[in-house]
């Protein structure tokens, strides 16, 4: 890692290193191979944090003045100020102790291999019922193999994978497809498989979740996605997507793809019928794992597109998340999660203009280039879906910041 | 940004302030000091009346190194005015340091502060209007323009409206709540002036509405058909009807700009002088900046200098509006890097600071989108614009942000501000009640 050297605060726990035998069965992915890392956690250091003027922020940055963690109240101190500036300034500090004035990005590549989906989540306009839609795909893993060959030569490092689920594109389908994809790009990483179809497979294949994740990482799995997530506050889960596991089950995967020497990312869903609280106590239940094993890389606030869900309809949601709203995601995520290193702002869901202001807002991360999005556009997304390298580039150095290229796992592989 | 440590000192809000209104105008500085040398911007480019920049602020030179939470910069003139032919460079170079040096949300605090001085209540107006194209056809053939057809073209798509096709796109915005028309054109040579004083008539008789019309190159030109002065031109035309002057056609208020990008458009002497007559006859006008087509930040400021001053000796202007340059399907597409968000919330706060005699502010959301439109309210901005019920200039240059009311009024309150349908003068019309929180409509749902 080129970070910045990291303190270990007492209490942290390391990653667990999982069995030498993880190490070994990692080594095949790009960069360094993985140690079996020690992740120490870095939280929010005291002193020097910039003056508010707002009052309940003022309260908020006190605390972070002097070394003290924020806690519930202050998370919804966070969500609801109208202090819009004063929230992203103190973001901004919080971001920049960090990763000083640098920007990342991959060029990455998506890939949904069907979207035929059991879930039936109502907030979805993406997934159809796998026998009866007429709009229902399934790549082949032909033709999965052929994408990949074609991003060699595009410099493309990474393959975010995401899909629907189905018994017939499950795990031996995917055990099939990874030897093959990595087989026809030896460079690619694969980030992919939500936590929510970890425990699918599982179940079908009545498996314990560390046994898929060990399987998969054989078979090429590079890090895990951080999709899924949604709400976890149970009442809100249950309206967003009621078939879904459960919170505990979700960050159970995250536990023990951690445990296995594996990085991942988490996310939250917001701008639907949440209320602050609910995104509070979404963050401090991520902040509780990333507490016990340091594995979360990025978290990713995800607006809401309300456009041809049921969720939607339901609840007579329009127009989508606010600018507003954006950037207090944002802003609040990285204040709160005193202890990952990224905060992302996914251009692909805020639209890039959004993602650009919100680098001032506590963001250093814009995800990539990807070649290609289904899942928010089928949702009524309008930004492109592709933003070219040298238009990231732009776009991070009008927000005067330093791009850098990096790849899946945050190393930096390029200084512009 | 390589001034990106630059502290937002209190004494560069303040320079520049010009002093008591109107005493100085008519220094008869023009051309010496409207062109400080050196910056590529041409001589002739004298704004009448002249940049009088107080030489108080200059005075107290040297950036100051805190970031001092000090009085807004309108708490009181920074010295007497004392007009300093000297001052301008030193004076726009540093409000160019301010607007690319500073950090973004520092900006936009100051800005803030000034729209909140300005505006305590709190309460982001917009308007129930329409735009009125009444003609594409036009002799001015701007490279920034997709909507203009020359005159004689043969491509079949230049128009001119008739009286009776105006009245009803007046009668469907009023349906719909307008309470304004704008009209604007191209400058079409067919029309002769009797044609504007009879549709404004027309428009009075059978389809009464406020009419904020034609902006001063069409004035101009309208005069030149009436071969009228313009005060004369415009007394005919607020006779007709006409009620207020849109501030389009400024583009930058720098001739080099001007004549790299519209060099048959009027000069900036002419946009300012047709601004200055309206205002002189008691007829109020907005002013626009269209930004983005390769100008430098020193005549983005001068710009904003410019109207400041006529605003010094008018106080005319109602409202200010800057949108960035939309490309498709002009002649510079391609020529420029497109504005980002960040460089558009830079503009709009840095024009928040220099106009702080221009009462109120539009975010241009059709253009930048609702998202960044919305943020810009914390960027200086205190209007949001208009619905728009019909709009054919940007979105002919690939500007494609639609928004109904019910819309603008979420953004609005989602914002923390109260939201108020406005009239023409940005007198308060209604105040919009708050939709339920989404809590209430769960709670219903369940």
């Amino acid at each position: 890692m080129t970070a910045p050297p990291e303190r270990v605060q007492p209490g942290a726990r390391p990653v667990s290193a999982g069995s030498p035998r993880t190490a070994e069965r990692l080594a095949h992915r790009p960069g360094p191979p993985v140690e079996p890392v020690r992740r120490p956690v870095r939280r929010h250091e005291a002193g020097g944090w910039p003056e508010v003027s707002d009052p309940g922020l003022a309260a908020v940055r006190e605390k972070l003045e002097a070394g003290e963690r924020l806690g519930p109240q202050d998370g919804l101190i966070l969500h609801e100020t109208r202090d819009l500036l004063g929230l992203g300034r103190l973001a901004a500090a919080a971001n920049e102790r960090r990763n000083g004035d640098r920007v990342s990005f991959v060029l990455n590549k998506h890939i949904n291999p069907t979207n035929r989906c059991v879930a039936f989540c109502d907030l979805c306009a993406f997934g159809v019922h796998p026998t009866k839609s007429p709009d229902a795909y399934t790549l082949r893993i032909d033709e999965i193999v052929r994408q990949v060959e074609g991003l060699r030569e595009l410099g493309v490092t990474e393959v975010h994978m995401v899909g629907g689920m189905v018994r017939d594109v499950a795990l031996d389908f995917f055990l099939e497809l990874l030897p093959r994809m990595r087989a026809a790009h030896p460079g690619l990483h694969i980030k992919a498989f939500t936590a929510v179809e970890i425990d699918t497979y599982a179940r079908w294949a009545k498996l314990p979740h560390a046994e898929v994740l060990n399987r998969l990482v054989d078979a090429g799995l590079g890090s895990m996605p951080g999709g899924g997530a949604e709400i976890f506050d149970p009442e809100i889960r249950r309206i967003l997507c009621d078939h879904k596991c459960d919170a505990d089950t979700w960050l159970g995967v995250h536990r023990t793809a951690h445990g296995l020497g594996l990085r991942s990312n988490a996310t939250m869903l917001y701008g639907h019928v949440e209320e602050p609280r609910h995104r509070v106590d979404h963050l401090l239940r991520l902040r509780a794992l990333q507490d016990e094993t340091g594995g979360f890389m990025a978290f990713i606030p995800l607006a809401f597109h309300p456009e041809n869900t049921r969720l939607a309809r339901r609840f007579g949601l329009r127009g989508g998340t606010t600018g507003f709203d954006d950037l207090k995601s944002v802003a609040a995520a990285r204040l709160l999660l005193d202890h990952v290193d990224h905060v992302k702002a996914y251009w692909i869901m805020m639209s890039p203009a959004t993602a650009q202001v919100a680098l001032s807002f506590g963001a250093n991360d814009l995800d990539g280039t990807v070649v290609e999005e289904k899942i928010v556009h089928v949702a009524g997304a309008t930004s492109p879906q592709l933003l070219p390298e040298r238009e990231i580039v732009r776009l991070v150095k009008a927000a005067g910041k330093t791009p850098v290229r990096r790849d899946t796992l945050y190393d930096v592989v390029q200084t512009y | 940004m390589e001034d990106a440590a630059f502290p937002p000192a209190p004494d560069l809000l303040r320079i520049g302030r010009p002093a008591a209104p109107r005493t100085a105008a008519g220094n008869g500085a023009s051309a010496a000091d409207g062109t400080p040398a050196g910056n590529g911007a041409p001589a002739a480019d004298g704004a009448p009346g002249g940049n009088a920049a107080p030489a108080g602020g200059e005075s107290s030179a040297g950036p100051a190194t805190a970031v001092a939470d000090e009085a807004p910069p309108a708490d009181g003139p920074s010295g007497p005015a004392a007009p300093d032919a000297a001052a301008p460079r030193p004076l726009v170079d540093r409000w160019v340091r301010l607007a690319t040096g500073a950090p973004l949300l520092e900006l936009g605090e100051r800005a803030d502060e000034v729209r909140r001085r300005l505006h305590p209540d709190d309460v982001v107006t917009y308007i129930v209007d329409r735009n009125v194209n009444y003609t594409n056809v036009c002799n001015v053939y701007c490279k920034f323009c997709a909507f203009y057809r020359a005159p004689g073209s043969k491509r079949g798509d230049a128009y001119t409206l008739s009286f009776e096709e105006i009245g009803a796109k007046i009668d469907e915005a009023k349906a719909l709540g307008g309470v304004q028309v704008l009209l604007q054109g191209g400058v079409n040579p067919d029309l002769p002036f009797a044609w504007y004083l009879d549709l404004l008539r027309f428009i009075k008789r059978e389809h009464p509405i406020h009419v904020h019309g034609f902006s001063p190159v069409e004035i101009a030109w309208i005069a030149r058909m009436a071969e009228l002065p313009l005060r004369d031109t415009l007394l005919r035309l607020r006779e007709a009807g006409l009620d207020s002057i849109p501030g389009g056609g400024a583009e930058i208020l720098s001739d080099a700009t001007r004549r790299r990008v519209s060099p048959l458009k009027q000069d900036t002497a002419g946009w300012l002088e047709v601004m200055e007559t309206a205002h002189g006859i008691g007829m109020r006008t907005t002013a626009t900046m269209m930004f983005g087509m390769g100008e430098t930040w020193a005549e983005r400021v001068e710009h904003l200098l410019r109207i400041r001053d006529l605003q010094e000796r008018t106080g005319g202007f109602t409202a200010f509006i800057a949108w960035p340059f939309q490309e498709k399907h002009t002649a510079l597409e391609g020529r420029f890097e497109p504005v980002t968000a960040d460089e558009y919330l830079r503009v709009a706060a840095l024009s928040r600071l220099l106009l702080d005699n221009v009462p109120n502010f539009q975010a241009s959301w059709v253009t930048m989108g609702p998202k960044i439109g919305q943020v810009s309210l914390r960027f200086g901005c205190n209007d949001f614009g208009s619905t728009m019920l019909e709009e054919n200039v940007v979105s002919a240059a690939g500007a494609s942000f639609r928004m109904d009311e019910a819309e603008i009024v979420r953004l609005i309150h989602d914002a923390g501000f109260e939201a108020a349908r406005r009239r023409q003068d940005y007198t308060v019309l209604e105040r919009m009640p708050r939709e339920p929180a989404d809590a209430r409509r769960r709670a219903a749902a369940v």
